[in-house]
């Protein structure tokens, strides 16, 4: 029974990746539902929230040398969530406010020139090597039927369901969350009924930052590597699950991310076999582009959005 | 009325007045530079690379208004098209061309340009077919994939035939050879010694002057008045009888055209080809040039381009000692500081001045100038 055993292990490497990325896609399909941007840097924030957490992490250890793995993750964590709504609070003030009624260009290019800020940022005070993020959780192997699984794996998808299910109340039951939906269906008329529209947008970003923060450092702890073009990738591949599930619906993000790490654990376990050998598991980040291409050209609505006419 | 050829004489005076003192300059640059030293001729050089392929990006993005962040993967592979023809790595892997072609295979340069032109090309027409419905936003995403796809491919393209040679590159790229002379050794040219360096700057320029040719022709002509209709208005300019879609695989494909030709001047230059060269960093270096200089205007786009080519190798004579001097280390390196850079002036100049540092002119708008009480009729007392 080899090969099931390998595919539900795929399934579940699968899972753990789309967990990840789901979170990320939250912060880009809110941003993208309420300001209609594509927020560039989410990918840094991620990053950011990463690298600080691993040096806060490092002055903690100093400090307290026999903590736990996880009160340092928490720690961790917890010092990484504010700096993360810090900077995105400040971007959207700095960079975005501004450029609000501007064409669709202008936005979108001073998107790009912020993530290169925060790389740079990044390097300046970080260095430009990887650094090496502690296993903070043990590493033993935990065996699930036939697929193994490791505590950081295991709280990345609990952690993970836990912020998702937190985030659909947040938005179907709480004000705020009314407030949210209100001005992505139309700023003015929400700010009609008595919204405040820069305060709900701050808010979007706050949260999606704040996603973005738990992600880093689930994802560094996951890979136990950080640098400061940690956050391309994984912030591509998030929008990617975004676009698939609909961008600017919040179901569809985290269906979109779970799907997507499916996707890309399952083609880069079978890779080999189907293309007999020509292409490798190292092509694996193509998954996610053609992914996205194929999606955005055949169904650009996603699988859960609703079908939106051609618009410039 | 009797103004008019008066001006007209002024003009043309001043036009080829500019036109010689810019053609002087070019001459004499290198040498000059040569004085201040080796690496400034490297950097002009560069610069006339990047504004062909500045030029080239502001046909897609300035004229058509396409957003392409994967721009550079023509540079890239202008650039591997040559070096496949003009270096020993097919000999090498593949026995039946290396007894197809016993001396090795130094295809010449009139072949391989075009050849990298048209390859890119075809590739510019591949990228642009399926995103044509696609627009802002979401054709900046996916020429991103594609770009990051075509990257990937050259990375991993050497199993399990080694097309590419994969992370390690193509290496021992044969330099241009124009008749007799070839440009990896010192030239002695009207009384001159002429560096390799200085040649190639030199082949660059007159490069960069055609393509600037082309595309003040292409802004003057059907199509450029039909890119633009198309970046103002798709539907109107569907409505007025262009074809949309021929019209945005053009600009693709001759914007893909630039990057080939100066793609494969640079794998010429350097010798040298990895995929590392050809990152989404550079693709946004190429695009901040133009939205710096004036997204759309030639000459905006050449200064954009000259600038952000020429100031950070200014930046690195200069802030280097002076960070040695105030903390007696180097806070932020020169690489560092580039990023920096590009990533400031991306963000600042969309804020505070977003048509660029040298717009184009506004047609049919009232100068500013104009005093206001003229055009105030007085009203009451």
């Amino acid at each position: 029974m080899g090969s099931l055993d390998t595919f539900v292990q795929q399934v579940f490497n699968g899972l753990v990746l789309g967990s990840l990325y789901a979170l990320i896609a939250l912060g880009y399909t809110m941003v993208y539902g309420i300001v209609n941007l594509i927020n560039f840097a989410h990918g840094d924030v991620l990053m950011v929230g990463a690298l600080t957490a691993l040096s806060v992490i490092a002055l903690a250890q100093a400090m307290a040398p026999g903590a736990s793995g996880w009160v340092l993750m928490i720690v961790g964590m917890l010092a990484a969530i504010p700096v993360c709504v810090l900077l995105s609070l400040l971007i959207e003030r700095v960079a975005y406010r501004p450029l609000r009624n501007a064409p669709r260009l202008a936005p979108l290019i001073t998107a790009i020139g912020v993530s290169i800020l925060l790389q740079t940022l990044a390097m300046i005070i970080w260095g430009r090597n990887h650094l090496t993020f502690p296993q903070l959780l043990s590493s033993e192997p935990i065996t699930i039927g036939p697929a193994t699984a490791t505590a950081t794996k295991l709280l990345v998808i609990a952690l993970s369901a836990i912020i998702m299910v937190a985030l659909l109340l947040l938005v179907q039951y709480t004000r705020l969350g009314r407030a949210m939906r209100a001005t992505a269906e139309n700023a003015r008329v929400a700010a009609l009924m008595g919204v405040n529209p820069n305060a709900v947008i701050a808010a979007t970003f706050a949260i999606g930052a704040a996603l973005a923060a738990v992600a880093g450092v689930m994802y560094a702890s996951l890979y136990s590597v950080a640098h400061f073009y940690m956050g391309f990738i994984p912030g591509l591949k998030a929008f990617t699950a975004a676009v698939l599930g609909g961008i600017g619906n919040i179901p569809g993000a985290m269906l979109g991310g779970i799907l997507l790490g499916l996707i890309e654990a399952l083609g880069a376990g079978y890779i080999d076999q189907i293309s007999n050998g020509v292409f490798g598991s190292n092509y694996q980040d193509v998954f996610a582009f053609i992914v996205l291409c194929a999606v955005l050209i055949l169904r650009p609505s996603g699988l859960l959005g609703e079908r939106v006419a051609d618009r410039a | 009325m009797n103004s008019v050829p008066l001006n007209l004489h002024q003009h043309r005076r001043s036009a080829l007045l500019a036109t010689t003192l810019i053609a002087l300059v070019l001459l004499v640059l290198p040498l000059v530079a040569q004085w201040l030293g080796p690496a400034w001729v490297r950097t002009f050089a560069f610069a006339a690379l990047y504004v062909m392929l500045a030029l080239g990006l502001n046909i897609v993005v300035g004229f058509a208004g396409l957003l392409d962040l994967g721009y550079i993967a023509f540079y890239a592979v202008g650039a591997y098209t040559f070096a496949l023809l003009a270096s020993p790595h097919l000999t090498e892997n593949f026995p039946s061309i290396a007894q197809a072609f016993p001396g090795g295979l130094h295809v010449p340069i009139w072949a391989s340009i075009p050849l990298g032109a048209a390859i890119a090309a075809g590739f510019g027409v591949l990228l642009g077919a399926p995103v044509l419905k696609l627009r802002g936003d979401y054709l900046a995403i996916v020429t991103l994939g594609f770009g990051e796809i075509i990257r990937i491919f050259l990375n991993n393209l050497n199993e399990p035939i080694n097309l590419t040679n994969g992370p390690q590159g193509i290496t021992l790229i044969d330099p241009v050879r124009l008749g007799p002379l070839r440009f990896d050794h010192t030239v002695s040219l009207l009384g001159l010694q002429l560096t390799s360096l200085q040649l190639y700057y030199y082949l660059f320029t007159v490069l960069a002057l055609l393509c600037v040719l082309v595309c003040v022709r292409l802004q003057d002509s059907r199509i450029g008045r039909a890119w633009m209709a198309i970046r103002e208005d798709e539907i109107a300019a569907k409505a007025m009888g262009i074809n949309v879609r021929n019209i945005k695989l053009l600009a693709f494909g001759l914007g893909a055209t630039f990057g080939g030709v100066s793609g494969s001047m640079f794998a010429a230059f350097q010798g040298f080809v990895s995929p590392e060269s050809f990152s989404l960093m550079e693709s946004v270096i190429v695009l901040s040039m133009i939205v710096l200089g004036g997204l759309g205007h030639i000459p905006g786009v050449i200064l954009g381009a000259v600038m952000l080519s020429v100031f950070p190798e200014f930046l690195r004579h200069t802030v280097g000692p002076l960070q040695m001097q105030l903390f007696g280390r180097i806070v932020v390196d020169t690489e560092v500081l580039r990023m920096l850079l590009y990533g400031v002036a991306l963000v600042i100049i969309m804020l505070y001045r977003p048509k660029g540092l040298w717009p184009a002119p506004q047609h049919g708008v009232a100068p500013a100038s104009a005093p206001p009480s003229a055009a105030q009729p007085q009203t009451g007392a």
